[in-house]
Parts: C-alpha cells; sequence; structure tokens
C-alpha cells in the first residue's frame, strides 16, 4: 500500500513533498500514529494525496514553463518520466530491499498494544504530541529484535532514525540516544521507499516558508541558511514563484490545528535532514555508483535476472544449458558431511598459523608496535618450530615457504634429483613474464629440460612429452605450454622426493633444531581457545 | 538456510572411508542414469539440430521445446542429485568443535587523508603497506603500520572503485568510471603520474582488478560490461575474456593454489563463476542468493568460496561438493554485505556491511562471533593482511582502519 506515491509520480509531473501531501492526511497524524499502519485507514489516504499533488502539478508546470535553462528543473523532468519498468527497477534496487525490511520492524513498533508506547507529553505551559524516549525504543529493540547486546539494538535504531524512521524531534542530527531524549516516528507519506529524490526547486520553497513562520523553533540553522542563500542564487529568475510556492503552503499550514501542525512541521523537517543532511551526517539516499551504472543502462531494464531473460530462450542457449547441466551431472561430486570434515581437518591444521585464533609469536605487530615478527619471518636464522612443522603438511607449503625451498633444494641435490624443483621452478617463473618474453623463455625451458640433448633433463611419459613438444615446436608457446609435462612432475615431487624428504633424518633433523632455538613456554595449543 | 534445512538426512554421518565408496557409487550411477536420460529424449534428433543451428537455419518451436524439456528434466535429475550428497548440514558437523571464544579484535591504525568515499583496499606482500582508491580519484599509497602516506596519485577520473597493489610492490593498478585499468609504477623520485601506463579498457565500469601472485605483468580485471578479461601489462593486450556473466561483474578472486590457473567471479546475475584462466571457460557455477552479489573470496584452502550479497547473507560455496554448504545471516542483519575475507585458517569469516559494522563469523559452526564498530558509514572494502596478522577495512566515511 505504501508504494502508492510511486505510481501518483508515473501521472504527475513533479510531486513536491513540502506541498501539502501529508496536510490532507492530516487525520492519522494525530496523536496515535500508529493507526497510520494500519490498512483500515488506507483507502482514504490512498486517494486524498493524489488531488492535492494534481493540484500542486498547475504551479510547478509554471515554474518550470518559465526557466527552461535551470539545470535543477532539466533534471527534475528527467526524474519525472518514470515508466512502469522504472518503479520496477526501483523495487530491486539495494535501498528497497532494505527500506522494506526497516518498514516491517517500524511497522511492528507501531503495534497499538505490542510496539513501542506512543505518549503525549504535557508540560509546564506546553504539549508535546505522540512521541516516545530512546530509551522505550531502545528496550523495545532489544526485546523484539534478536540483537545480542544493547549497543546493538543501539546500532539499529540509530539505522532507522538516519533513515528517516524515526526521529529526534528538537535535533537535525538523525540519530536516537538511549536516554530520554524525545522521539517521532516519521508518516510513511515521508518514508524514503515512497520518496523520491527531491528537487531543489522543493527544497527552496521548504526552507522560504520556513523563514515565513516566525517562530523560533523554527529558525533556520546555519546550513540551512546558507543553502537558502545558495539555492536563491540559483533559482533567480524564479524566485518569485518558489517564494509565492512557500506563501501558499506557510497559508495551508497555519489554518492546521497546534498540535497537528508541531508534528507535521517535525515530519516534513525529518524528511529534509534525510535528503539534505546537516554537515556531518550520513546521506543514506546515496547509492553504490556500480548500482547506479547498472540502473542506468537500459539494456539490463533491472530485471535481468530470472523472469523475462529466460522465458525464450534460444536453441543455443538451450543447447548450452543441456551442455552444462550434462557436465554437472557427470562432475564427482562429495557429500556435505564429507566436505565438512574436510574443512574441519583444515582448520584443525592450520588454527595455529591464523593470528586470529592463535596470537603469533613473538607478537602481532599491530598490538605490539614491534616488528620482531616480521622481521624475524625474514631472516632464515631461528625459524621456530611451528613453521618448520608446516612444511610437512604438503609439498605446496614446503614450496611456499623460501627457507624451506632451499632446504629441499638442499635435500634434492644430496640425491641428485633437483631437475624437477628446477623445471618446476623454471615453469612458475615462465607464467609471470609480460607475453612478449614468454616464447624465448619457452624455448630456452626446453632446450634446458626436455630436448633430446637437455643440460638438465627431466622424466616425463611419451605422452606428455609429445603433447608439449607439440606445444613449443608447432604451435605458438605460451605461459601454458608446459602444463602437462609439469603436471606429471609435479605429481612425481610430491609423491617421491617430498615424501622422502619429509621422512628424512634431514627434516626430521632441521625440525628438532629449530625447536630447540625457540623460546617455546606456551604452546600454541593454548592459545586455541582464547 | 532453506537448502540445508531441507536435507532429508538420508545418511547418517559415515566414517570417511564409507563416504567415499558411497559416493563413488553414486556417481556411477548419475552417468547410467544420464544416458538413459538422453535416449529417452531422443538424442538423435538433438545432434541433427545441432547441425541445423551451426547453419544458423531456424529451428521449428517444437525442438525448442524439446530442447526445454530436456533441460528440465536434467534440471530435476541435478536437483535431486545434489539432494542427496545434501546429507547433513555443515553447523551440525561442526558442533563438536570448541567455540572460538572471545576475540579481541579492535581498531590499530586510522588511516586518514581521501576526501571522499573510500571504495577499496589492497595490501601489499610486506604486509604493511596498503593502496586505497576513492571517490575523489586519489589513490593513495600508505604504510599503514606508521600512518604515513607515501605517494598520492591523482586520476583523470572520480570513482576509483578498484585497485591492487603488484606483488613486487612497486607498482600500483586501478580502475573505475574510466573503464579502464591503469598501471602505475611507484616511485619516490618522480611523479607516478607521468609514467602510468593504460593497460585495458572495458565497455562498463571497472569494478575489480588484481594482479596475478606474483606477476607485475598480468592483471584480471572484471567489469560492469558482465566480462572479465586477463591483460598483459607490457603490450596492453587482452590475453583473455570470460564471457559467461549476464549481469555485472562485481568481484572476482585467484584461487590460492600457486599452481592454480582458476579464478572465482560474481555479480549481479547472482551468481558466483569458477573460470579456467587457460582456456576461458567457465568450469562451475554456483547460485542460491537472492540479489546481487557483492563480494567473492576463496577460503584460503582454495575448496570453496564465500560470497556476500544485497540479500544480507553470505554464503559459503564447496567446490568438491559443487552446492552451497552454509548461509551467514541473522534476522537483525537487514543491510547488504559489501566486503568478505576469510582469517588464514578458514575459521573465520570477516564481512563488511553497509550498516557501517564488520560482523565476525564462524565459518564451520555458522553463527556470528563479534560485531565490530568503528566506521561511520558503508564498510566497502575488507582484506585481510597476506601474514594474517591484520585485516584493513575502507569506508564510505572516507577513512580506513586496521583491526587485529
Amino acid at each position: 500500500m505504501f508504494c502508492m506515491p510511486i505510481v501518483l509520480m508515473v501521472t504527475g509531473t513533479s510531486p513536491s513533498p513540502s506541498a501539502s501531501g501529508p496536510s490532507t492526511e492530516g487525520q492519522p497524524l494525530q496523536p496515535p500514529i500508529p493507526e497510520e499502519s494500519c490498512s483500515s485507514s488506507s483507502s482514504n489516504k490512498k486517494a486524498e494525496p493524489k488531488v492535492t499533488i494534481s493540484a500542486n502539478c498547475s504551479t510547478q508546470q509554471q515554474v518550470t514553463g518559465s526557466t527552461t535553462a535551470s539545470p535543477a528543473t532539466s533534471a527534475g523532468k528527467a526524474t519525472t518520466k518514470f515508466s512502469e519498468t522504472e518503479v520496477a527497477n526501483r523495487q530491486q534496487t539495494p535501498h528497497h530491499i532494505v527500506y522494506k525490511r526497516m518498514e516491517k520492524i517500524i511497522e511492528k513498533m507501531q503495534e497499538e498494544s505490542t510496539g513501542v508506547p506512543v505518549r503525549t507529553v504535557k508540560g509546564f505551559l506546553t504539549k508535546i504530541p505522540s512521541v516516545f524516549t530512546g530509551s522505550d525504543l531502545v528496550s523495545w529493540i532489544s526485546k523484539n529484535q534478536d540483537v545480542e547486546d544493547q549497543t546493538e539494538a543501539i546500532h539499529l535504531a540509530h539505522l532507522l532514525s538516519s533513515h528517516g524512521y524515526i526521529f529526534p524531534i528538537e535535533d537535525h542530527i538523525l540519530t536516537v540516544k538511549n536516554d530520554s531524549t524525545f522521539y517521532r516516528f516519521q508518516t510513511p507519506y515521508f518514508w524514503p521507499s515512497n520518496s523520491w529524490d527531491p528537487e531543489n526547486s522543493d527544497y527552496a520553497v521548504y526552507l522560504c516558508k520556513r523563514t515565513m513562520q516566525n517562530k523560533t523553533r523554527l529558525e533556520l540553522v546555519d546550513y540551512e541558511a546558507e543553502n537558502l542563500a545558495r539555492l536563491q542564487k540559483m533559482f533567480s529568475r524564479k524566485w518569485e514563484f518558489i517564494f509565492m510556492q512557500a506563501e501558499a503552503q506557510s497559508k495551508v499550514d497555519k489554518k492546521r490545528d497546534k498540535l497537528e501542525r508541531k508534528v507535521l512541521d517535525s515530519q516534513e523537517r525529518a524528511f529534509w535532514d534525510v535528503h539534505r543532511p546537516s554537515p556531518g551526517c550520513v546521506n543514506t539516499t546515496e547509492m553504490d555508483i556500480k548500482k547506479v551504472c547498472r540502473m542506468n543502462r537500459p539494456r539490463h531494464g533491472g530485471l535481468d535476472i530470472g523472469g523475462q531473460a529466460q522465458k525464450v530462450p534460444t536453441t543455443a542457449e538451450l543447447q548450452q544449458q543441456i551442455k552444462s547441466l550434462k557436465y554437472k551431472l557427470d562432475r564427482h561430486s562429495i557429500k556435505i558431511s564429507k566436505v565438512a570434515e574436510l574443512h574441519m581437518a583444515y582448520y584443525d591444521m592450520y588454527s595455529e598459523y591464523d593470528p586470529f585464533i592463535a596470537a603469533p609469536e613473538p607478537s602481532n605487530p599491530w598490538l605490539s608496535d614491534s616488528t620482531d615478527f616480521w622481521d624475524q619471518e625474514r631472516t632464515a636464522k631461528d625459524i621456530p618450530a611451528r613453521r618448520v612443522r608446516r612444511w610437512g603438511f604438503s609439498v605446496e607449503e614446503l614450496l611456499k615457504d623460501p627457507v624451506g625451498r632451499e632446504h629441499f633444494v638442499k635435500f634434492l641435490e644430496k640425491e641428485f634429483s633437483a631437475e624437477n624443483l628446477k623445471f618446476w621452478e623454471a615453469v612458475q617463473e615462465l607464467k609471470r613474464l609480460p607475453m612478449s618474453e614468454v616464447p624465448k623463455r619457452a624455448e630456452e625451458i626446453w632446450q634446458e629440460f626436455l630436448a633430446p640433448d637437455a643440460t638438465c633433463l627431466v622424466n616425463v611419459d611419451s605422452h606428455s612429452y609429445e603433447q608439449t613438444r607439440k606445444n613449443i615446436q608447432e604451435g605458438n608457446p605460451d605461459r601454458w605450454s608446459f602444463d602437462t609435462a609439469l603436471a606429471h612432475v609435479y605429481h612425481l615431487m610430491k609423491s617421491d622426493s617430498y615424501s622422502r624428504y619429509i621422512r628424512s633424518e634431514m627434516y626430521k633433523d632441521f625440525l628438532s633444531g629449530a625447536k630447540k632455538k625457540v623460546n617455546f613456554l606456551s604452546l600454541p595449543t593454548k592459545f586455541r581457545g582464547r | 538456510m532453506e537448502l540445508i534445512k531441507r536435507e532429508s538426512s538420508n545418511c547418517a554421518p559415515t566414517d570417511s572411508s564409507t563416504t567415499t565408496v558411497t559416493s563413488n557409487s553414486g556417481s556411477n550411477a548419475r552417468s547410467v542414469n544420464n544416458v538413459n536420460s538422453n535416449s529417452g529424449n531422443g538424442s538423435g534428433r538433438i545432434c541433427v539440430m545441432s547441425a541445423d543451428l551451426s547453419l544458423k537455419i531456424d529451428t521449428p518451436a517444437e525442438s525448442i521445446e524439446a530442447l526445454a524439456k530436456e533441460a528440465e528434466a536434467l534440471k530435476a535429475k541435478l536437483e535431486e542429485e545434489r539432494q542427496k550428497l545434501n546429507d547433513v548440514a555443515l553447523s551440525t558437523v561442526a558442533q563438536r568443535l570448541d567455540n572460538v571464544g572471545q576475540l579481541n579484535i579492535k581498531v590499530r591504525r586510522v588511516l586518514k587523508g581521501h576526501q571522499g568515499k573510500v571504495l577499496c583496499v589492497d595490501w601489499s606482500q610486506d604486509k604493511r603497506h596498503v593502496v586505497s582508491s576513492s571517490q575523489d580519484g586519489k589513490v593513495i599509497i600508505w604504510d599503514a603500520f606508521t600512518t604515513n602516506k607515501e605517494h598520492a596519485i591523482a586520476m583523470p577520473t572520480t570513482w576509483v572503485m578498484a585497485c591492487s597493489y603488484g606483488p613486487s610492490g612497486t607498482v600500483i593498478a586501478c580502475g573505475g568510471l574510466d573503464n579502464k585499468v591503469t598501471v602505475y609504477p611507484l616511485s619516490l623520485e618522480d611523479d607516478a603520474t607521468q609514467r602510468k601506463k593504460p593497460v585495458g579498457t572495458h565497455t562498463s565500469y571497472t569494478a575489480c582488478c588484481t594482479f596475478l601472485p606474483y606477476s607485475d605483468y598480468q592483471i584480471l580485471s572484471g567489469s560492469g560490461d558482465s566480462t572479465c578479461a586477463l591483460w598483459d601489462v607490457e603490450s596492453g593486450s587482452r590475453l583473455q575474456s570470460f564471457h559467461g556473466h549476464t549481469g555485472d561483474v562485481m568481484s572476482l578472486d585467484l584461487a590460492p593454489q600457486e599452481n592454480g590457473n582458476t579464478f572465482v567471479s560474481a555479480g549481479c546475475d547472482r551468481k558466483a563463476l569458477i573460470w579456467d584462466m587457460r582456456t576461458g571457460q567457465c568450469v562451475q557455477t554456483f547460485d542460491g542468493h537472492e540479489s546481487d552479489i557483492n563480494t567473492v573470496k576463496f577460503h584460503p584452502s582454495g575448496d570453496a568460496i564465500a560470497t556476500g550479497s544485497d540479500d544480507a547473507t553470505c554464503r559459503l560455496y564447496d567446490l568438491r561438493a559443487d552446492r552451497e554448504i552454509a548461509v551467514y545471516s541473522k534476522e537483525s542483519i537487514i543491510f547488504a554485505v559489501n566486503t568478505v575475507d576469510f582469517s588464514h585458517s578458514g575459521r573465520l569469516l570477516f564481512a563488511g556491511y553497509s550498516d557501517y559494522t564488520v560482523n565476525v563469523w564462524d565459518s564451520l559452526k555458522c553463527h556470528r562471533i563479534s560485531i565490530l564498530y568503528g566506521h561511520d558509514n558503508r564498510v566497502s572494502c575488507l582484506k585481510i593482511s597476506p601474514d594474517g596478522t591484520a585485516f584493513c577495512t575502507a569506508s564510505w566515511d572516507s577513512t580506513l582502519r586496521v583491526w587485529a
């Protein structure tokens, strides 16, 4: 039911939120504000604003007719041309997803008996209609939402406020404090999901109107006065019309009941605090530029997912789909129970290497302001045992650590089988080169490791050899020319040399040597439950 | 959660050996079924049709229907197979793990200097420098440890959405609304802008870019034009294009394995695709999100990916199970996830939200461990440092923060 104003935008030219939009809804604004969200009052609400806005349109058109040069006006024109798809488009924006979720919470808050207690506070000479305190709000959220603690509740309240659903009655800063400050609900008419990006001319009318109401509480604050001055310059040619509009609105306002006006004024102010926030406040209506780019692109039309696009697939698309489905069916997938075990095994293995789980030694540089941890990593001396232990996890881990790789090379040299690792390193290096150097280097690698008269021959099976020979000598050698041969060599290295290395005295000595050097007062497992 | 909750639990968790056996036999049975379904739908006709297609002759509606029918049958079959593999929820298995306990993560550094929203951040391999890019068109290189600014590069256009540190630490790449990928060498002597090197151009904004590991000469980028591309920095040529997304690409991440030739990308088509860099082919697809995916990240094991979306959830997809295995969400979390990253053990998933917070999830037990407050506007980017000792967040509040 609240998407109504958007529909209006399709028909009307430029709806002015500061016009008498909410005034026609006067009734529901009376103290028991919660009623407003009840469906009972929706029918008359739907009808009434339509009238006022169309009435308002005529003045607006006059204005735009007289000054065509103004950039704000032309921008305004563009925004008013809402097509059906654009309306649907709006519903899809990331903002709308959030707005809908917030509104669900707000609606719950406004429920008569279970919501936040709204009351009219009577002072010595004054009456403050339909307000609630910050602490009431925070405790309601704590009780009714699945928030962890009061901090989260206050944060959620703050977000609801900065999006304009709740606002402090005395302040331009849209936030919520957990105290006896008074807050009020925004009328759905002014909800961000229902409103459009209001134009500068609307803002000018609003500010102008404020200057006409000679009440201290309505006085413009500094930044508003500055904005007004700027707008006056910008709209100098049509200022007369803006002034007239403001005057007309002000007259309507004056006829209203005093309490009703208090509420209305504050709601209107809060609306502008959302769309033209005071300096230092977050403008919550700003969108991610990527999403804006996407929305503005005609080909997407906002509905590129699911629905329409899939309704009329071509044969080619279908065949592609069938192919990929068959491929998926043939894929060997494993059960979640197994996958879960693998994930937990991974965690068990690596938890002591995760600085967020186990404190690094000697200390985390970001906490201690000491770079010892990094310095130690750089030097090859005093290598902690837990680093050496890691080499035993997999050949990848071993090769990742420069010290480990060096040690592995020593082991291989002793065994006269270093050529596999050299080949692997050469191919890894090849992959990192700029394209221009790749063919030459590929040829060199071929000559060094695979050619019949290679200086450092690696053993590969005949299939891989033939494949690689073709890649190098017949095709255009690229960074992946050696992949088949590499896979073969890597497998050999992993299953043969590496497993022998891990079982070797050389590795075991290194591991125990490392242990001795490091002062291991605290076992890493101690930190696991940190 | 939906999918996981629907588990029929037709099979209690068994010890690993039996599981392997059953899943093996399962896959055999599947391939047999596959053959059946083919012959059932008349694969002969389809062969003829594919020949037609290559000649671009318009095909009769009937065969489209047949194809659609086959696709539907295959989809149902796939869903059935997937359901069989969905024997237990990850969080159920993870129950036996100890809780991670109280994390004492705090802001340790605040980097101030940008004039607009910070949109992207990346760590240098030296573990202490970061590069950040901003809405105001500036790219700043920081020593995050001392919080000093070391370089500031003014880009010709505003909205620099992507930046990446070269593995050597001497170059950076960036791009954004200019649709380009540009490399700037860093040196103290002269102005970096004079030595800039245009590398690639997309037909829409550059949403993300990253250097290939250990190489300053290759960059992978993702764009609003729904493609990803691999660029040769030196020649500025496109080595490979990756077509397959049907919406803007928002994020990509390289597989962490050193031998890996794969990467993952995700975007507004709500899908995450795994690509083979050599062939340019998509090898695996994951879906399930209800809105745009804003971020994707490999699990440090390289066997799973995590995604974050406008639907306010993060999800974990396992490549071996070929499906979603966890959803990280909470009723009180209503804002979009803009960025995710893992701690080095993969246990903690850090997620930056539009509600200004960072939530820390237990990726195995699937519950939230803590909320981190600090930023005053959306958290746009979060990256763990190369040694896992800290993570850095970039925010629309124009600051960067290092947490540890």
